[in-house]
């Protein structure tokens, strides 16, 4: 009996000493994310939300492809890290080309010549010699005529062999434009870019019938090589330069060649993701990208994590050596010269929900993080004088805050078309600009954005050519300026909204001839719990005049086709800027860009004929006190009309540890990867500070169990043991 | 019993049919080929021509389920509905509108499902049961009183909670376990345990109270107040009888889910970055990917119906008396 009760004991001693020996094998760190295989220490840790839907340089158009594109995939052009006003500056190219204007007839003008009198710009690109791409199987001749089964018994691309590599060829840019008007690629630009460049429309419609001709004879699918078919305003001139036409004058068109939609696409790479059996097995582009830029993409589990390896066919590029006042005191600047990138391998691991991000941000299982609105106050706190500055906490980890305005604008739009709010009339004019003063978006950023935005004064956000600082920069029909204490702003009183609206024949909220109220509708798509403060805060704006509100909740499939069929009275809507080129902002109001009439970006179908013919000017434009005297009076026609309210302009806000060196946030450039370095032995010495793990409490818990099971234990023996009656 | 199983699996065929149906009208009830032309070429810059192609890459150009331009059987067969439906039924599941291989998608994302699914359901049934068979052990007492009032208290908490609790206690409180994270082979343990111990403590409130009243309704038979006169020992009682017999009702409600383990959890897997089946159907919603959306309906509705066929086999298993005829 003693003998079994001292093997319970020592059994139970030896599987809480398996436990522990266990669960310390696992290292010092027990709550480590990250999966035990052996990764190199350069390395970054950062997360993504949205599963990326393409990552085909031709199909992409969102940011969050763009995290992983813009490291991978190189266009001719990139923007400077840390020049502000941001700046086009060479990528692959060996210099920005400066256009060659011609006329009708083919003869070239000079380059200050008037945009009436250019019917074409011509760029001639020079890329680098020795550019190589990373390596990819695709450069194997063998492995671009696989038979079907060949290809069915490949999992990964790593299946099909190491691959090889080539360098990079003029005539790869090339292609890629083609790509752009191939039927079965679909480009979101191609629509677009005919507008501008030579022949893309009608080489469109040849793939097309090239297509078909060569489905009808091989098969669906049939690999279409683009390199058969010339496209007019596109060619190569030699090996290392191309040219590109574009019908009449689009300074705006450098900044397209900055994306990844002008980026090199091997045709080799066409030809071996054509062929048949690969789709079925997700080899695609959008799958497994080929570049030339400083990474390249090893893993791609969407769901999961992306891992993005360096591409050790890169040839190098050197950190700036200049920036913007303060970034060299910021250390910014440091690596000058230095060739970049500095990380070895960057890991994006899929995080759909805050809390579980934030938490790991925290443990110093992410390099860098946002901060979202649950964590803005851990984080971020106001000091006396309105700067921003971290929490306590926050500091005491070394954690460094970085914030920049983004270029982007949320405003919410009148419809030109709606009788009551829309239309150039004095009286609808009134009334809109009676609601802009009353929605008082100062107080929509202080209570649904922490604060995070300014708010808008038209349609251009800051950073952006033709913003004005200082009183200029005041909506002078929402906002009165003072000069008082260096010069603010502040919004006009409601005395005045209500003024406005009796004006337009609405005296406290009512129709002057008919004596109902004024009803106006906001179409919105968001209608749940969790949108039911916003909502009701804009019923509260307009019954500041006695302007009842109603909301119209809609799923976004019917909230976008109200807007595009001019359905609608009233929406909010944003933009993020595609290039900082104030032409990106101020196409959102031009007429011939109506939603309702040609399917274009202007939502609010706004038209002015004068707003119509500065806008047409302005595009052409090069920057400069010109161009300032035709945005400054466009904007005031808009201030006049008021085709929007001007809502904000968000401010992004970043978080980056102390072993994070060179980070500045920049609006345009989406390949700051490359400019990031980690001290990766701080890190491992902060993750073990922090993460040291706490076993006394769980040891407790399983002893109180262990007790509570014993005291059962013994209650149930002795109620066995217990007689009914005693004697 | 064979021909029980003939007409089920016949019966089967035709629910999956309606099933596909309804979830074809409700779909294009909602969106248009438009809208999901619209929705994957993004929100900037469409224009119609890009639209018209894109429809016509992936079958969108085509009437939904009856094309008056054709002749013949093509009027049914060149349609939307055709065309994505039928080749489902050859379990061919098509293409994303991502482009990206749907049978590919669910075979990768099922084994981080099970991995979770499969345990939480195991080791919660047998705690659940042995839970059960204690507080009717201990019926009337304190600790009954005391654990009924706890596992109503359970029951009261949405699950978010406890794994927002579980979270923040062991992963950032006490550092013992990754907050969030997935990995394969052995080091899967790390990443499952804190899902897993939340799973079944979550199942614990509602799952023990209903056993512990089928476990009592049991104890108050004839049979087993025969048992007892006889001279049998309560726990005797409990594990040769009242556990035997409290498993046919129990077995309704438990075979059925198994196969339904495959699909995975949507807030478990959110929470945990368990990259698993369970967000895939809400994200395809969300990304109008009818590919998607109905692949993963007709699955669930396959494995439905698994499940309550095998709860049918099952009876006759554990009850002799039960007998399947058609």
């Amino acid at each position: 009996m003693v003998a079994a009760a001292v093997l319970r004991v020592r059994t139970r001693r030896a599987a809480l000493a398996a436990a522990v020996l266990a669960l310390a094998a696992c290292g010092e760190v027990w709550n480590d994310p990250y999966p035990a295989a052996g990764a190199p220490d350069n390395t970054l840790y950062s997360s993504f939300s949205q599963r990326p839907k393409h990552l085909d340089p031709a199909k992409s158009y969102t940011e969050d492809e763009a995290e992983f594109n813009a490291q991978i995939y190189e266009p001719p052009f990139q923007y400077h890290y840390f020049r502000r006003p941001y700046e086009l500056v060479t990528a692959t190219a060996t210099a920005i080309p400066r256009p060659r204007y011609l006329d009708a007839a083919g003869r070239e003008l000079p380059s200050d010549a008037a945009a009436d009198a250019i019917a074409t710009s011509i760029y001639d690109i020079r890329i680098r010699p020795g550019i190589r791409y990373q390596p990819h199987p695709a450069f194997v001749e063998a492995n671009r005529a696989l038979p079907r089964e060949a290809i069915a018994r490949h999992h990964r691309l790593a299946d099909f062999g190491p691959g090889a590599t080539r360098a990079l060829v003029a005539a790869d840019y090339v292609y890629q434009i083609k790509r752009l008007a191939h039927p079965r690629v679909n480009s979101p630009i191609f629509g677009h870019m005919t507008d501008y460049i030579a022949g893309l429309k009608e080489y469109g419609e040849t793939l097309k019938g090239a297509q078909k001709a060569l489905e009808a004879e091989r098969g669906r699918g049939a690999w279409l090589d683009l390199r058969r078919h010339d496209i007019a305003g596109v060619s190569v001139l030699d090996e290392h330069t191309f040219r590109v036409t574009v019908k009449g004058k689009y300074p705006q068109f450098l900044f397209w060649m900055a994306m990844p939609f002008f980026a090199p696409i091997p045709w080799e790479v066409d030809q071996f993701y054509a062929q048949p059996g690969m789709a079925e097995k997700n080899f695609s582009l959008d799958w497994y990208p080929v570049g030339t830029g400083p990474y390249m993409l090893v893993e791609n589990d969407p769901n999961a994590r992306m891992v993005l390896l360096r591409n050790p066919n890169f040839r190098g590029e050197p950190y700036p050596a200049d920036g913007e006042p303060g970034d060299r005191e910021a250390g910014l600047l440091a690596d000058a010269g230095r060739t970049m990138p500095f990380i070895d391998r960057v890991v994006f691991t899929r995080e759909k929900e805050t809390i579980p991000y934030w938490n790991k941000f925290l443990q110093g299982y992410y390099d860098r993080s946002g901060i979202a609105s649950d964590n803005f106050d851990q984080a971020v706190r106001t000091g006396s004088d309105g700067e921003t500055q971290l929490t306590a906490e926050m500091e005491a980890r070394g954690i460094r805050l970085s914030t920049s305005l983004s270029t982007s604008s949320y405003y919410l739009a009148f419809n030109w078309l709606d009788p009551v709010v829309g239309g150039p009339g004095e009286r609808a004019k009134k009334l809109r600009r009676a609601l802009s003063i009353v929605v008082d978006f100062d107080e929509f950023i202080s209570i649904f954005l922490n604060g995070r935005a300014i708010p808008g004064q038209g349609p251009l956000p800051p950073g952006i050519f033709g913003f004005r600082d200082g009183p200029a920069s005041v909506n002078p029909m929402v906002y009165d300026w003072s000069a008082d204490g260096g010069g603010r702003a502040s919004r006009k009183a409601v005395t005045e909204a209500r003024r406005l609206l009796a004006e337009a024949g609405y005296p406290d909220g009512r129709d002057a001839r008919t004596g109902a109220p004024l009803v106006l509708a906001l179409d919105t798509t968001d209608r749940g719990p969790g949108d039911k403060a916003r909502l009701d805060w804009y019923r509260k704006q307009f019954a500041k005049i006695n302007v009842q509100l109603e909301i119209r909740g809609t799923d976004w499939n019917r909230f976008q086709e109200k807007i595009r069929k001019g359905n609608t009275q009233m929406f909010f809507l944003g933009w993020n800027a595609d290039y900082p080129d104030p032409e990106n902002f101020l196409f959102l109001l031009y007429g011939p860009n109506s939603a309702a009439k040609s399917d274009g970006e202007n939502k609010a179908n706004y038209a002015n004929p004068e707003y119509d013919a500065l806008f047409e000017r302005m595009k052409n434009l090069d920057n400069g006190p010109e161009r300032q005297a035709v945005i400054d009076r466009m904007v005031a026609i808009l201030r006049e009309d008021a085709p929007w309210m001007w809502g904000f302009h968000p401010k992004s806000y970043g978080l980056a540890h102390s072993w994070v060196a060179n980070g500045k946030p920049n609006q345009m450039a989406r390949n700051g990867l490359k400019y990031q370095r980690v001290d990766h032995v701080l890190r491992a010495q902060k993750r073990a500070e922090w993460n040291r793990p706490v076993v006394w409490p769980f040891a407790l818990l399983v002893a109180a169990l262990g007790l509570l099971g014993w005291l059962g234990l013994r209650y149930w023996r002795r109620s066995e043991a217990a007689v009914a009656v005693q004697a | 019993m064979t021909a029980y199983l003939i007409r089920r699996l016949a019966y089967a065929i035709l629910i999956l049919i309606g099933v596909n149906l309804i979830t074809f009208w409700l779909f294009f009830k909602v969106n248009t080929p438009d809208d999901i032309a619209r929705l994957q070429l993004g929100a900037k810059r469409v224009t119609p021509d890009a639209i018209a192609k894109w429809k016509a890459e992936r079958g969108y150009d085509k009437p939904l389920v009856y094309n008056a331009a054709a002749q013949g059987m093509a009027r049914f067969t060149d349609t939307i509905y055709f065309e994505k439906s039928v080749a489902m039924f050859m379990l061919d599941f098509g293409r994303a509108d991502d482009g990206r291989d749907i049978w590919y998608e669910i075979r990768s994302r099922a084994g981080p499902s099970l991995a979770v699914q499969v345990p939480v359901f195991v080791v919660g049934l047998g705690l659940n049961i042995s839970l059960a068979l204690l507080l009717a052990l201990f019926r009337a007492t304190r600790f009954d009183f005391a654990t009924q009032v706890f596992l109503v208290a359970m029951m009261s908490i949405s699950s978010l909670f406890f794994i927002i609790a579980g979270q923040y206690v062991f992963s950032k409180l006490w550092h013992l376990v990754p907050i969030s994270g997935y990995g394969g082979g052995p080091d899967a343990i790390r990443f499952l345990a804190l899902p897993v111990a939340i799973g079944v403590f979550a199942s614990l409130g509602g799952a023990t109270r209903l056993y512990r009243t089928i476990f009592i309704e049991e104890m108050g038979r004839d049979y087993v107040r025969t048992a007892r006169a006889k001279g049998m020992s309560e726990l005797a009682v409990l594990f040769r009888h009242v556990l035997k017999n409290g498993m046919i009702p129990i077995l309704t409600g438990v075979v059925v889910v198994i196969p339904g383990l495959f699909i995975g959890s949507l807030v478990t897997e959110s929470f945990f970055g368990i990259p698993g089946l369970g967000s895939y159907t809400i994200e395809a919603i969300q990304a109008q990917d009818f590919g998607v959306v109905r692949s993963m309906v007709f699955i669930g509705s396959v494995l439905y119906i698994i499940g309550l066929i095998a709860t049918d086999i099952s009876y006759t298993l554990v009850d002799p008396r039960v007998r399947l005829e058609s």
